[in-house]
């Protein structure tokens, strides 16, 4: 019994923490909601090296072996820098593609290993469909492949370029609780973005001055701050423990309970951090926004919380 | 990164079980708050205390097993699984005995440990007075110095079960001249000695469950001073820390509580009402992150401080949240006394006692978050 990150993985996660820090991904992402994908190619290239996309690879095919507990570490970083494109959708296309198998996980898995695929998976609708290498539909029990591109649908969050995909070619069944990895993976990028939030929001706290005084000494903005803080302390924890049962067949539960308590804890902290900027993070210039919209976002994406208490009480 | 429990955990779970197969009485006891109740849960504390269960983590020579936190963890999970009785003698157990093991003396620890696992004498906290509450530094009861010890004198009160209970403890300001956490003295007294008048408050419900205490001239041996004179803020914080992390509220108890609410819903609920579902899966999963929280927190090396003010706002408004559902499950029964009733108006009291969730905020906020220091 050791439920923490060890040494190893904490250094991980600074790391990524660090090269996230010095590349200006809130720049990334508002090139990436301009249809300029360049730099964010770039975070990419740059977080392939570190070699994140390769955790969610089998090692047959050039990855790391699936490591949930690194992935979802990762994810975390990821959504505390709100770096742009298909992660999530990433991840939860290497359980598709492992299972359909064949010449078509040993073309794709490498190339997702080595960062140098971007693969959408509609859930309905597909992220990026317009630049991803590969766009998977989920239907009717089967992985099929898409045409690029698509109709498309314009979300709160511009960075989420979402389309409608339309399903061209069968690969083969959907594995059982096939999308979990990537709710997982959602769930842990719901609480980075939560966290980035809490991070600016205090600072800001700190800094900016009514009546003579820093915000942050009234109680009422103290107490709005340590809730969400509460919240985000108790979500992390049911994270990490989806990510142990991974390969289990409590894992849909775990997810599931996972996927709730970051959804709530990430939203109400994007909340939190709106009224405690005031007018300015009601802006889009101004880049806690972007956390913001992202966060509600992604708090209906890869299954609401309605959907997944729904889902874990039938799994109980 | 692991939540396996190694086999010596596991041989305690099975020990813990079988035992409480055997022991648990197949009523439930009496409330705890009524005087026939305090009697049969003291009743049990001898039982707990005999097969070495009713305070494990102490060290063997005071009744417990040395046991670590994962095996507390452990055993709390199998004693609320098992619907075991509520636990008459948390505030020694869990207040006072913390501090004494930190800062008694070999004889205090020898005098007082022993009797505290047989539950031959059930303690009760004497922090609250009725101009100190969240401001506790303003407490105004005081200890006087006399020969071979102090002359208590003043007003206590909010004291849990002290209408029944034999002793107490708690800060007195024993330096006339101080002021504020300075100059108090963190003191044991007996609650039959002369010049003490207990008075029972009926708490929300009128159960007696908690009691004043007026204190007229009431003699306290210098054995019964826990730490330096005048140095008892410091000791008493001590306390606290350890009231406001896991052990006032284990995690067991609330994944049991979820368990039960789950076939409660299962039996009771409107399958279509969306609204009580997902209250119940909302409970089900604070339970688990509570419980997977308390890992994290005996997996961790440094020292947790301030964060332990997270984990008493969690618990003790998750409390009120699942007994809240149950009795909406119940629905026109939800009124009738009953143990979710029970635990409702005990968890209620939760956001207040040790420590108000404004104070533990405020602490989150400046000592875990950093934020400046301001006025309340």
């Amino acid at each position: 019994m050791r439920f923490v990150l060890d040494g190893d993985q904490r250094l991980f996660a600074d790391s990524l923490h660090k090269l996230l820090e010095r590349s200006d991904t809130p720049g990334a992402v508002r090139a990436w909601a301009a249809g300029d994908h360049a730099p964010g190619r770039r975070l990419w290239k740059a977080l392939a090296e570190a070699g994140v996309f390769a955790l969610a690879v089998p090692e047959e095919h050039d990855g790391a072996g699936v490591l949930p507990v690194e992935l979802v570490t990762a994810l975390h970083e990821l959504g505390r820098h709100a770096v742009p494109g298909p992660v999530v959708e990433t991840v939860a296309a290497t359980t598709l593609l492992a299972a359909v198998g064949g010449d078509t996980a040993a073309e794709w898995l490498p190339r997702v290993a080595a960062g140098e695929a971007l693969v959408s998976v509609a859930h309905p609708y597909a992220l990026d469909a317009d630049v991803a290498d590969l766009v998977l539909v989920v239907q009717d029990g089967h992985v099929h492949v898409a045409e690029p591109g698509g109709t498309p649908r314009t979300s709160l969050d511009p960075a989420r370029r979402l389309f409608e995909a339309t399903p061209v070619r069968v690969l083969g069944p959907v594995p059982e609780n096939g999308l979990d990895l990537g709710v997982l993976a959602c769930a842990a990028q719901q609480i980075g973005v939560g966290r980035r939030l809490l991070e600016v929001s205090v600072e800001y706290a700190k800094a900016r001055q009514q009546f003579g005084r820093p915000i942050g000494e009234f109680q009422a903005v103290k107490h709005h701050l340590a809730d969400a803080l509460v919240e985000l302390e108790y979500a992390r924890p049911l994270v990490h423990a989806a990510a142990l049962s991974y390969g289990s067949h409590d894992f849909a539960r775990d997810v599931s309970a996972a996927k709730v308590a970051a959804s709530e804890a990430s939203y109400r902290t994007a909340k939190t951090a709106l009224q405690v900027h005031g007018a300015i993070a009601y802006t889009d210039e101004y880049d806690p926004s972007l956390w913001i919209r992202k966060a509600r976002a992604l708090h209906t994406a890869w299954g609401s919380p309605s959907v997944h208490r729904a889902r874990l009480l039938a799994a109980l | 990164m692991d939540l396996e429990f190694p086999p010596a955990q596991q041989a305690f779970r099975a020990e813990v079980s079988e035992w409480l197969r055997a022991n648990v009485p197949a009523e439930p006891l009496p409330s705890l708050e009524t005087r026939e109740g305090f009697a049969a849960h003291r009743a049990w504390e001898r039982r707990l205390g005999e097969a070495r269960l009713s305070a494990i983590t102490w060290p063997e020579q005071y009744g417990g097993r040395d046991a670590s936190p994962l095996d507390w963890l452990v055993f709390e999970e199998e004693y609320y699984a098992a619907g075991a009785p509520g636990r008459v003698s948390q505030n020694g157990v869990n207040l006072l005995a913390p501090t004494l093991l930190k800062h008694g003396t070999p004889e205090q620890l020898a005098r007082v440990l022993p009797s505290m696992a047989s539950g031959e004498v059930i303690w009760a906290q004497a922090w609250s007075e009725p101009g100190a509450g969240s401001d506790l530094a303003a407490l105004r009861a005081t200890a006087t110095r006399v020969d071979g010890g102090w002359r208590l004198n003043g007003q206590k009160t909010w004291s849990s079960r002290a209408a029944f209970a034999d002793r107490g403890f708690g800060l007195f300001r024993s330096d006339p001249e101080s002021r504020r956490h300075k100059g108090l003295t963190y003191l044991m007294f007996p609650l039959d000695a002369e010049g003490v008048t207990v008075r029972p408050i009926g708490r929300l419900d009128g159960k007696p469950a908690f009691a004043e205490l007026f204190l007229d001239d009431v003699f306290v041996p210098d054995a019964d001073v826990i730490g330096e004179p005048g140095g008892g803020w410091r000791v008493a914080m001590s306390t606290a820390g350890n009231e406001r992390g896991l052990t006032l509220r284990s995690p067991g108890r609330y994944t049991a509580a979820a368990d039960r609410l789950l076939e409660l819903w299962r039996r009771r609920a409107d399958p279509s009402d969306t609204a009580l579902r997902d209250r119940v899966a909302d409970a089900w999963i604070k339970a688990r992150a509570y419980r997977l929280k308390g890992f994290e927190t005996i997996s961790r090396t440094d020292d947790i401080g301030a964060e332990a003010s997270l984990n008493k706002v969690f618990w003790s408004e998750f409390d009120i949240e699942l007994h809240e559902t149950a009795l909406d499950l119940l629905d026109t029964d939800g009124e009738l006394d009953s143990e979710w009733l029970e635990g409702y108006v005990f968890a209620l009291a939760g956001p207040i006692y040790a420590g108000t969730n404004e104070i533990q905020r405020d602490v989150i906020a400046e000592r875990v978050l950093g934020l400046p220091r301001g006025s309340r």
